[in-house]
């Protein structure tokens, strides 16, 4: 294995960053798309020269670039992402019904197994799949099926869909997360879903465990091991043994466990990272310190990550996207912050250092191992 | 800019669009644009013109399902702000007629 490129978005455009196994020294390309808001930059399992950027901002709406040299040259792709059939309406925070409208890609999911064949998880939440590289995309539209789907109220950041996870093993068998309606989980592709949050519990609901209405931030699963599944939900970090069906909540020793991010070591399955936030009304980490926690025994014991970490007056968030694993080995875990910093730990999490520290705040941080 | 192609009376005008600069990069153009347009002359049809020309800008001036202006760009022509106006209301003459530019300008909104 040759290197790394990590692919970071950003609130003022997309970064390239790379290097050789070492992880040590660093070439930054960027800033990408300057200028505007980049939720998520993937690269295709099949082909790594392939990637994927969701480019949007307030002003001109969503963009789609596609890259088929790595990054070096870019190509706009479609935009056109239509509901199927009447999109309905769902709740908004006043309680009222407001119609589903398309707003932006939160995150692209490229397949294992096609470069052309990319998923696209967008707000107002839903599913949408291109099988042409991007170019047309049509929406899953068996997700909207669901009878509690007028009932669906946006999270703080919107009603999104950000989080799909399709297995190794069978990838007609994919989960999806959304804030804050929940985990959802199909056996057929994508064309129905149920929703998959059996144990988890939300005091913000009143009927705190509920079927749906869970906002679940994000999800991680080891493709060697893709029955167990990790959550960091607003609060509890959980994990399920039976692929989503029904959840435990893991959070044991964490010093607050809500957060956002959350991710599995390469080459361990039962080996977890979250970085704890102090709560939903404070986003930043607890008493100034930036942690990483790290599990070794799948959760329940936790242990911080501290080392080239700012341990005092640091008040950075890190967002649900802005965690990601290399599969060198030792394996590199990376971090970015609200803040502009994008950390690196090239040693599964116990030394760290900054690779850049004063990027526009960062939204998603993806690796590629490259070959 | 050069004059217009052709004349309001061939039934065609050569319209001129300046555009922020995040929409010429999109389109990878510099500076300001012009684009043929069948009459009537309207911000419906120039616009129609501009993006059949630019593909690329498609979905980023107009909503792509209700064709709605985006809430934050504005449009100005001849010192009028035609943001607005009925999206089938003739541009004004001196737009028309290729001395004025139809200005699409981003909203100002911080962050």
């Amino acid at each position: 294995m040759s290197g790394v490129r990590v692919l970071v978005g950003t609130r003022k455009g997309a970064f390239l960053l790379s290097a050789d196994g070492h992880r040590e020294d660093w070439d930054v390309q960027g800033p990408l798309f300057g200028g505007w808001e980049i939720y998520h930059v993937n690269g295709s399992p099949a082909d790594p020269d392939r990637l994927y950027a969701s480019q949007s901002d307030g002003w001109f709406g969503q963009v789609l670039q596609r890259s088929d040299d790595g990054g070096a040259t870019w190509e706009t792709v479609g935009n056109e992402f239509t509901y199927v059939g009447d999109a309905g309406s769902h709740q908004h925070y006043d309680g009222s019904a407001v119609p589903w409208k398309f707003n932006r890609v939160w995150h692209l999911a490229p397949a294992a197994d096609d470069p052309d064949t990319v998923y696209a998880g967008v707000e107002d939440a839903a599913l949408f799949r291109s099988t042409d590289g991007g170019q047309s995309w049509q929406e899953l539209a068996g997700l909207r099926d669901h009878g509690s789907v007028p009932g669906w109220m946006p999270g703080a950041g919107g009603l999104c869909l950000h989080t799909i996870l399709a297995r190794p093993d069978d990838p007609a068998r994919m989960l999806v997360a959304i804030s804050a309606a929940g985990v959802f989980a199909s056996d057929d592709g994508g064309d129905s879903w149920e929703p998959a949050n059996k144990g988890l519990h939300s005091g913000f609901m009143p009927e705190p465990e509920a079927e749906v209405g869970h906002c679940v931030h994000k999800l991680a699963m080891h493709p060697s091991q893709p029955d167990v599944v990790f959550m960091q939900k607003h609060w509890d970090v959980m994990r399920s043994d039976d692929g989503g069906r029904s959840w435990r909540e893991i959070s044991g020793n964490l010093p607050t466990d809500f957060g956002f991010a959350i991710g599995v070591h390469a080459h361990e399955p039962e080996t977890v990272y979250v970085v704890p936030i102090t709560s939903d009304e404070q986003h930043y980490p607890p008493d100034g310190a930036l942690r990483v926690y790290r599990s070794r025994t799948g959760g329940d014991e936790w242990e911080p990550l501290t080392d080239g970490l700012p341990q005092e007056h640091c008040y950075v968030n890190v967002l649900r996207d802005a965690m990601a694993i290399d599969e060198m080995d030792p394996c590199g875990v990376y971090v970015g912050t609200t803040g502009g910093q994008v950390y690196v730990s090239p040693d599964g999490g116990d030394h760290w250092s900054p690779i850049v520290r004063d990027l526009p705040a960062v939204l998603s941080v993806e690796v590629q191992t490259l070959p | 800019m050069s004059a217009a192609l052709h004349g309001p009376e061939d039934g065609v005008a050569a319209v001129r669009v300046a555009m922020p600069q995040q929409l010429r990069t999109l389109a990878r153009i510099s500076g300001e644009v012009v684009v043929e347009v069948a009459a009537p002359v309207t911000l419906r049809t120039t616009l129609d013109a501009l993006e059949a020309a630019h593909p690329t800008l498609t979905g980023t001036i107009r909503d792509r399902h209700t064709g709605q202006r985006r809430a934050m760009v504005r449009l100005y022509a001849d010192g009028e702000d035609l943001s607005n106006v009925p999206p089938d209301t003739p541009l004004p003459e001196p737009v028309v007629a290729g001395r004025e530019p139809l200005r699409l300008v981003g909203a100002i909104a911080g962050g």
